[in-house]
Order: structure tokens, then C-alpha cells, then sequence
């Protein structure tokens, strides 16, 4: 079952909200427990970040909300949604649905041309960017149907974005630590992902 | 001096979390300290494992066994905070039509007015201070009206054109009820923009004494606009300027000066 690394990044590039979890429709006695391997978890920050530059060349790129797949990094694959004020939803998952150990270990190898490969990825928001897809990665079928249910789940988040938002004890670019969020974007995973 | 902009802003709620990682004795920015304050992994738990800690990353809000029970349960309420019963998030954010009255808004912006008029040390310096309590009702306002629009077929702002007449259009009436009288573009600056209201709803109770020269309690709305401009990435000034006319005596026009950035980003996107 694949895993996801969600995070909410600010208009100054800093993370206001992160969330590891994995499908809620698997079958292992936690369901919704992220199955990264602890390699891979220390690289999600930095994958997700060399994404950011793609966003924003996108960002003006396209008037959509959501940029769909934009990014990948050896079998770990980039989603984004941006809202009109910039702040950014970026879902980080793995497409190898057998065994997350295999592709980690060239994963971590693979770093340090990580942020120099992400930036030069011609046409950027065109859709799935396979430059960096290892041959691990098995043919993605019903990626469509994924990709969709990852817009439900951008949307739903925004929602409780905006929500959040209009606290006015909230500042823009502020961490969000609200519990009741926490739990509400839990729950939307679960509903779509 | 004067000319630094005030932003009356409240530290930032997550400042207040970075401190109380360390130390177990913690006075958590929660209300529910929770008791499980668990030694060694140097994870500290809030709210039985809920709510994300920036000090401590995606594991402050990992899913674990102790959790996992609370997502599969299909209990429409889950109290992790007192105040979960009723929270923002349950809420309905696309109701439309909740308005207050004008005359319990123009008694607050008046009383807004004298609380800022004793604290400033001029007129500049109050049309600052006014401009900086706008310009956090619109970055919120900008997010919500662009949710409410709809996001699923609706679309992003990303020319200048565009961002103006959606300020112009559908978030002055969310704001104020109706659209705003007039958008023009500036014959002598190619960075300069005017919008225009015949009667701003919030100054029609507002009469400014001789003394005050050309102060203009509409620099709240500008800054509305500039806070909604700025966090869309179209940087700007805007400040407001009273223009009457026949019969209008209160009309008053936005002055939006964008930053030469954005128009050299313009240029490089679009001129094709």
C-alpha cells in the first residue's frame, strides 16, 4: 500500500503543516500508519522542497488550482494544489506498491542530483515528468483515477485551510497546530486516499 | 519613522510552541495538557497525539496504534480539545447571505478609528495603521472568496488585469454587496491603477473635521486591497484619496501602484 507525506508549505517557503500516513484501505493491523522506511523519511523534506521550484515556475504557468502530478524522485511521486494566496499543497507518495524498502536504498544515492534535477524538468505542470522515474516503478495503472481522488483531497484541505484561516488569531505563514485540524485532515485522508 | 507601516499583528501562535518541547513541565499552548508526556524519543504527545508541532516535525502527528482507533470509529463528534464540540472546522464555510447591520459596522469602525487616532502620532501615521488592520482582512477575505467562487471549476488570478477586475467584481460584492464603480488604468504610469467607489459603505457615517486635512478613513479599504494583492504575489501600495463630485461627496479612489517586479513578471509570461 502506498505511503503519502503531506505538507502545507508558506509563501516564504517554510512548512506550516506536515502528515505522514499511508492508505486507510490496506489491511495491516494500523491502517493509516506511514510505512515509509526510515530512509526514505529523512529524504521526504528535501524531495518535496526540490518540488517547490516547478510550483513556482507553474504557478505562472497555469491559472489551475490544482497542478496535478509535477514532480518525481526515483519512484516517490509529486502532487501539488496552490491557492490564490500561495500557499502550497504538496502530497509526496510512493508508486512502487509491492515493497517501499526496494527503492530506498537508490533513493538516498540519488540525493545530492536530486535538487539539480528537479529544476530542470523542461515544461513543467505538462503533467507526469518521468525523467527521474527508476525502472522500479511499476507501470501506473488507475493513476488517473488517483489522481483525481488526490484533487478531492487538495480541495477538502483547503477548505479546512481557509477555515483556519479566518481565525483571527492566525497569521499567514503561521504553523497550523491545531489538533482539530490535525484530526479533520486525518479524517479526509482517509475518505479519499 | 512614521513611514514604517504598523502591522497591529499578535505574535505568531507558533512561536509559542517552540519552547515547550524541551522541558517535560510543559504549559502547552493547548488547552488539554495531556499527561502522557512520553521520555527518551523526544517525542512530546499534545492532545493524545493530536495537532502538529513545527519543533518536532511529522512525527509530532503520526498516526499510531493509540490513534488509529479514533479514524476508524465513525463518530461524527471526536472531543480532542474542549473546544471541539462546535469548532471552526465544523462549520459550514459556503453559507452566503450571513451580513451584519450597517449600523453596528459603523459603530465599530468608529470605535476602530478613535482607538487608532490615540495611539498614532499623526495623520499619516493613522491612515498606516488603518491601512494595516485592512491588510489582514484581506489576505483572509481574498482565500475565501476565491473558495466560495468555487474551486473546482474556478481558476486562479495570475494577470493583472485579471486580479483587478476580480477585486473589482466579486470581491467588492462579498465585501461590501455590490461591485465597485470604476476600474481604470493610469494614462501617465504604466504601474498605476485607480478603482473607484461613489459611496464606500464604511465612511458613510464618517465626517472628517477641517483640521484633519486630507485624511481619508477609507486607507482600512486600501488596505483590504493591498493585503489581497500582496499575498497573490501582485506587490503594490494602494492608498486612498477622496475625489467628490456632483452629488458625490464621498466619492473616493483606490490608487494601486504595483511593484515594478510585477510588471517586468508580466511582460516575461505573457507579452507573447
Amino acid at each position: 500500500m502506498s505511503s503519502y507525506y503531506f505538507s502545507i508549505i508558506g509563501t516564504k517557503d517554510n512548512p506550516l503543516y506536515e502528515l505522514e500516513f499511508s492508505s486507510f484501505k490496506s489491511s495491516s493491523p494500523t491502517p493509516g500508519q506511514s510505512q515509509f522506511s526510515a530512509s526514505v523519511k529523512e529524504i521526504l523534506p528535501f524531495v518535496t522542497h526540490s518540488a517547490l521550484d516547478i510550483v513556482e515556475d507553474a504557478t505562472w504557468s497555469t491559472n489551475q488550482f490544482s497542478l496535478g502530478r509535477i514532480d518525481s524522485f526515483y519512484g516517490l511521486v509529486i502532487n501539488a494544489f496552490i491557492t490564490q494566496g500561495n500557499i502550497k499543497f504538496l502530497l509526496c507518495y510512493d508508486t512502487n506498491t509491492s515493497a517501499p524498502g526496494g527503492g530506498s536504498g537508490s533513493g538516498v544515492g540519488g540525493v545530492g542530483g536530486s535538487g539539480s534535477g528537479a529544476g530542470i524538468v523542461p515544461g513543467p505542470g505538462s503533467g507526469a515528468s518521468s525523467h527521474a522515474l527508476s525502472s522500479s516503478s511499476s507501470s501506473i495503472s488507475g493513476s488517473k483515477n488517483d489522481d483525481n481522488s488526490i484533487k478531492q483531497f487538495f480541495m477538502e484541505v483547503n477548505d479546512l485551510y481557509v477555515k483556519c484561516l479566518l481565525n483571527p488569531l492566525y497569521a499567514v505563514n503561521d504553523a497550523i497546530i491545531s489538533p482539530d485540524f490535525d484530526l479533520k485532515v486525518k479524517v479526509s485522508a482517509k475518505k479519499y486516499l | 519613522m512614521s513611514d514604517n507601516i504598523i502591522l497591529p499583528s499578535l505574535p505568531p501562535i507558533g512561536s509559542l510552541t517552540i519552547s515547550d518541547s524541551g522541558n517535560g513541565s510543559s504549559t502547552s499552548a493547548n488547552a488539554n495538557t495531556s499527561t502522557n508526556v512520553s521520555s527518551g524519543s523526544g517525542a512530546n504527545r499534545n492532545s493524545m497525539g493530536f495537532g502538529y508541532n513545527p519543533s518536532i516535525g511529522p512525527s509530532s502527528n503520526l498516526i499510531t496504534e493509540e490513534t488509529v482507533s479514533l479514524h476508524l470509529s465513525n463518530k461524527k463528534i471526536i472531543n480532542i480539545t474542549p473546544q471541539s464540540q462546535n469548532s471552526i472546522y465544523d462549520r459550514n464555510i459556503n453559507k452566503k447571505g450571513l451580513e451584519i447591520s450597517l449600523s453596528a459596522l459603523s459603530f465599530l469602525f468608529c470605535e476602530i478609528i478613535s482607538w487608532v487616532q490615540g495611539q498614532s502620532k499623526g495623520i499619516q501615521d493613522l491612515e498606516a495603521r488603518l491601512n494595516g488592520l485592512g491588510y489582514q482582512i484581506g489576505q483572509r477575505y481574498l482565500e475565501l472568496v476565491k473558495l466560495r467562487e468555487g474551486i473546482k471549476y474556478g481558476k486562479r488570478e495570475i494577470k493583472i488585469i485579471e486580479i483587478l477586475q476580480f477585486i473589482h467584481g466579486p470581491f467588492w460584492k462579498a465585501i461590501f454587496g455590490k461591485v465597485a464603480n470604476e476600474l481604470e488604468k493610469s494614462q501617465d504610469a504604466e504601474n498605476e491603477y485607480m478603482i473607484s467607489d461613489n459611496v464606500p459603505l464604511l465612511s458613510k457615517f464618517i465626517s472628517v473635521p477641517k483640521d484633519y486635512g486630507n485624511l481619508n478613513v477609507s486607507a482600512l479599504i486600501a488596505g483590504i486591497i493591498e493585503g489581497a494583492l500582496d499575498s497573490s504575489f501582485f506587490q503594490a501600495e494602494v492608498s486612498a484619496h477622496s475625489v467628490p463630485r456632483d452629488g458625490l461627496p464621498l466619492r473616493t479612489t483606490f490608487l494601486i501602484n504595483f511593484d515594478k517586479s510585477v510588471l517586468t513578471r508580466e511582460e516575461m509570461r505573457f507579452s507573447r
